[in-house]
Order: C-alpha cells, then sequence, then structure tokens
C-alpha cells in the first residue's frame, strides 16, 4: 500500500521541478545578469586590493633608500617619497590618465577624459573607471619614486618636485600609451604585462639621466676616481623596504590582470616569488665568490632584481623560465651596480638604475625569449615562435629607452638651468635634512659621518 | 712628550689622515664631538618653532708625540684640515708625563713608538 503512494509523490515532484525548469526562464535570465554583475564586483575588489598593494611599496621604497643612504638625509629621503606620490596622484588624474588611456591620436598618445571628466560613478563601468584610474596612478607613482634613490643625498628638494610634475604627467603616461593603452607598441604585439619596461625601465633611464646630470656625491670618487664607499645607515629599514616591496609585488604583477575571475592570478603570484627569490639568491652567491662574504645589500638588490625582471612576462613564462630570469637578472645587477659605479662613474646610493633600468630592459627582452603559448597565447624564442616576439620586444625597449632618455634630460637640464639641481657644498656635508627641511630626523641623537 | 689634541671639521678628516700617514704618523684616536667657535649656527624648524643650534659637529684627533715628531704633526694636521674658512678648527698641545704600552708595559719614549 506505501509504496506505490511513494512512488506516486516521487513522479509528482519529479513532473513539477521539470515544469518549473522548462517555464522558469526569467530567474534562469536573471542568474545569468547576477553572475555578470558579480564576476565584475570580483574584478574591482580584486584590482582595488592590488592598487592598495602597490600604493604600499610607496613605503617600500622610503625604506630601501633610508636603509641605503645616510641619516643626515633620512628627511629629505621621506619628504621626497611622500611628495612624488601626492604630485603623481593630481599630475596622473588631472593629465597623465587621459594622456595614458584616452582616445588614441597616431599611435602616440591619447587626449581625453582629462580629469575623468567624462567618468559616471553611478554606473558600474564609471565606478571600475575610477578603480582603474587608483590602479593606474600607482603604478605612476612607483615610476616616479624609482628616480628618488639615485639622486638622492644632493639634489634640491624643489628641482626634485619639478620633475616629479613632468615624469607623472607626460613621460610616463605616453609610454604607458604606447603599451598598454593602444599605442603603436601594443599595436606591433609588444608583451610587458605589469611593466618591466612600462614603469620600472622609465623609472630607471630617468635614474639614469638625473644621477649622471648631478654628479657624484661628495667624497663618492677619490682624487684618483677610485670609488670609496658611503655605507647606508640603516640595514634592517632597507631589508624591512624589500620584504614590503616584495609583498606589493604580488598587486603589482598579480593586480595586472584586472580581474580576480581571471585564472592566471595565482600562476602570476607564483612566477612573480620564484624570480624573487631566485634573483636574491643568486646575487647572494655571486657577491659571496666575487668579494668573500654574503653581502645583505646586494642580496636585497637581487631580490629586486629579479621582481623586475619577471614583471614584464610574470603571465607568459612556467615557472621555472620565472626562475631562470630571476637568477640571471640576480647576475645581472651585481655587475651592473659594479659597472655603472667603477667604469661609468655614475653615482647611484641604491643601485636604482641596475636594479630598474637594466633589469627591467633584461626582463622584458626575456618574454621574446621564454613566452609559452601554454601560459600567455604567445610564444618565445624556446618555445618554437622564432626571433618575432624578441625583436619586438627589443623595439620597444629602445624606443622606451630613447624618449626617456630625451625627454627626462630635457627637464632636468630646465631644472638645473631655473633652479638649480644639485645643493651647495656646505649644504651637502651638513645634510640636506637641515639644508632643505630645516630639522633633523634623529634628533636627540649624534649622527656622525665620518667618510 | 707631548699630546696634540686638534679639532677638525668632519669631512677634513680623510685629508688629515692622509697628511698624517705622509708624514709617517699612523698612531691616533679619533672622536666625534660637537662644538662651536667662532662659527656660527644654523636655524631648525619643528612645527612651527624656530631653534638656534650653534654646536656643531666636529672631529677629535689625539696623538702623543716625542718632541722630534710634534713639528711635523702639527704641520700635517694644518695642511690636511686647512680651508681658510671660519670654522677650520684648533689644535692643542699638552705637557704629557707619561705613557705606558699595555701589552708590553714598556715606558716613556718607547711606548710612544
Amino acid at each position: 500500500m506505501i509504496r506505490p503512494i511513494i512512488k506516486i509523490i516521487s513522479v509528482t515532484i519529479f513532473i513539477l521541478s521539470c515544469c518549473s525548469l522548462l517555464f522558469a526562464s526569467d530567474p534562469l535570465a536573471n542568474n545569468a545578469g547576477l553572475i555578470a554583475a558579480n564576476s565584475r564586483a570580483i574584478d574591482l575588489v580584486w584590482m582595488l586590493l592590488a592598487a592598495f598593494l602597490v600604493f604600499l611599496m610607496q613605503a617600500g621604497f622610503a625604506m630601501v633608500e633610508t636603509g641605503f643612504t645616510r641619516a643626515k638625509n633620512a628627511v629629505n629621503i621621506m619628504m621626497k617619497n611622500l611628495m612624488d606620490f601626492s604630485i603623481g596622484t593630481l599630475g596622473y588624474f588631472a593629465i597623465g590618465f587621459a594622456l595614458m588611456f584616452g582616445a588614441d591620436k597616431l599611435g602616440l598618445f591619447g587626449f581625453s577624459d582629462f580629469f575623468l571628466r567624462a567618468v559616471d560613478p553611478n554606473t558600474v563601468d564609471g565606478s571600475w573607471q575610477l578603480g582603474f584610474l587608483l590602479f593606474q596612478t600607482v603604478f605612476a607613482a612607483t615610476a616616479a619614486t624609482i628616480v628618488s634613490g639615485a639622486m638622492a643625498e644632493r639634489t634640491q628638494f624643489k628641482s626634485y618636485l619639478f620633475y616629479s610634475i613632468f615624469i607623472t604627467a607626460l613621460i610616463y603616461p605616453i609610454v604607458g600609451h604606447w603599451i598598454w593603452g593602444g599605442g603603436w607598441l601594443s599595436k606591433i604585439g609588444m608583451i610587458d604585462f605589469a611593466g618591466s619596461t612600462v614603469v620600472h625601465s622609465v623609472g630607471g633611464w630617468a635614474a639614469l639621466v638625473g644621477a649622471s646630470l648631478l654628479g657624484a656625491r661628495i667624497g663618492k670618487y677619490d682624487k684618483r676616481g677610485a670609488s670609496k664607499p658611503i655605507p647606508g645607515h640603516n640595514i634592517p629599514l632597507a631589508s624591512l623596504g624589500v620584504f614590503i616591496l616584495w609583498f606589493g609585488w604580488f598587486g603589482f604583477n598579480a593586480g595586472s590582470t584586472t580581474a580576480g575571475t581571471s585564472l592566471s592570478i595565482a600562476a602570476i603570484a607564483v612566477t612573480t616569488n620564484l624570480a624573487a627569490a631566485a634573483g636574491a639568491l643568486v646575487s647572494m652567491f655571486v657577491v659571496w665568490k666575487q668579494f668573500g662574504k654574503p653581502d645583505v645589500s646586494m642580496a636585497l638588490n637581487g631580490a629586486l632584481a629579479g621582481l623586475v625582471a619577471i614583471t614584464a612576462g610574470c603571465a607568459n613564462v612556467s615557472p621555472l623560465s620565472a626562475i631562470i630570469i630571476g637568477g640571471i637578472a640576480g647576475i645581472f645587477v651585481v655587475f651592473s651596480i659594479e659597472f655603472i659605479d667603477k667604469i661609468l662613474k655614475i653615482d647611484d646610493p641604491v643601485g636604482a638604475i641596475s636594479v630598474h633600468g637594466v633589469c627591467g630592459a633584461f626582463g622584458t627582452l626575456a618574454v621574446g625569449v621564454f613566452a609559452e603559448a601554454k601560459y600567455g597565447g604567445v610564444d618565445g624564442l624556446l618555445s618554437g615562435g622564432g626571433l618575432s616576439l624578441l625583436k619586438t620586444q627589443f623595439i620597444g625597449v629602445f624606443s622606451v629607452l630613447l624618449w626617456v632618455v630625451a625627454t627626462s634630460f630635457i627637464v632636468f637640464f630646465l631644472a638645473n638651468k631655473f633652479i638649480g639641481l644639485r645643493v651647495s657644498r656646505e649644504e651637502e656635508l651638513r645634510g640636506l635634512d637641515i639644508g632643505e627641511h630645516g630639522m633633523e630626523s634623529y634628533s636627540g641623537f649624534q649622527i656622525f659621518s665620518n667618510h | 712628550m707631548k699630546l696634540v689634541i686638534a679639532m677638525i671639521q668632519p669631512d677634513k678628516l680623510p685629508d688629515v689622515k692622509a697628511e698624517l700617514f705622509k708624514s709617517e704618523i699612523h698612531k691616533m684616536t679619533v672622536t666625534n664631538a660637537i662644538g662651536c667657535g667662532q662659527q656660527m649656527g644654523y636655524t631648525e624648524v619643528y612645527r612651527g618653532v624656530q631653534e638656534e643650534v650653534n654646536l656643531i659637529k666636529k672631529v677629535r684627533i689625539e696623538i702623543a708625540v716625542t718632541e722630534p715628531y710634534l713639528e711635523k704633526t702639527i704641520d700635517a694636521i694644518i695642511k690636511g684640515a686647512k680651508t681658510g674658512n671660519i670654522g677650520d678648527g684648533k689644535i692643542f698641545v699638552l705637557e704629557l708625563s707619561d705613557c705606558i704600552r699595555i701589552r708590553t708595559g714598556e715606558k716613556g719614549r718607547d711606548a710612544i713608538g
């Protein structure tokens, strides 16, 4: 008696469910809309989270720079880092973003939506645009702050402010437009996923020009031209800075998908981490072999070199390739720092030119060698793609180098002419903290430098 | 035996050391000091409040010498430290009643070396 009743009830339920599936077309359509909206929200949240991580890299740069320079200039370093971000935020909001992502003109620059006038914050699209603005702002500010390290301890603060306006409002956005904003380099297929060239090389080459025009710090080179060490005053702070940068780089690279729903964010985070570790280890071994002891400052630079190098190809290469790229960057950075210091005799207190310029260029070229279609859709030299990607990367690296060197030379030249680039000898010896800012960073401590 | 105490500008220390080494004087004690003479100080401003700072960073070098070396030492220090500007520093010469080497117990002229 009971069994047939149960059978009837279950069949009825089954038929009713089928009917509801047949007639419930509206809920299904709503589901699709809801899923799309949630995807968009996940993407936006991820992109913003990444932007916040990259913002923290400003603190990382500040700590690295002050750790590697002398205590008497610490206030100046803090001010330069605070201000290049503040100026960068405003300059990029007003002009830079429009030049970088505005409507394309001749493949060379964008030119629309200055001050983001056209953005409606009440729409999904408008909200995403604002998030994207913040994300791009922190990248622009990263390029600007790279230069403050190479020009540390002898630059007039006013000149530095002057330069900061131009790099975030003009020099960087043009490069960004070429590679990310739909400009000519993106059209020929150049790959720079998170900005080895767009951000790091731009900062690195500008640093090269700035440091060369400034000249070396007093006491850096003796009368015969031999290099003398000017040790940093706080290695723990410098190390903290590198850890913060490494942490922020997860946002820098993995966040560049601008999509939390993208499957590749984990792979990118992994390649990023592997390259950093490889860079740190290899640099350590190179200096250990060369100079007899594992030098922490070079190992720190090595970690950064690995990070900069993988930034271009983090979404295009295998984890094993990431280790190789990071390791090679670790070798390059050590020899580049020595070359620039001892042969070119350009005084770069933190190694910014080598870490960001040289390794940024290397990392971009490395994509042409190590890219695999399995990861990013394009094959490089070692995966059977031939030389075409590598050639494109070369074109990109060198055109950016020429643009940045030319424009930053003009900016620094003008700064020197109208403001004065370098501080006076007395001020440099007493310390920029007193001369530029009228205060000490370590009041109550007696800071002496006997170099 | 004399004790030579020199107060010099900190950035002149490498030059003074080089001159002393040239005159075959290698033994010295160096300390950091703050002080003032005729040099004017500078002004600091902290959160809107001004302060005059007139104790300026100096380096103090102490060298124990025997009579023959006194002239050479003073000349070397002056050669290394002089810039012609106010703030070059001062040299004091004190009478040194005794000098003992801890390791060997030697006294007097042998201990100065």
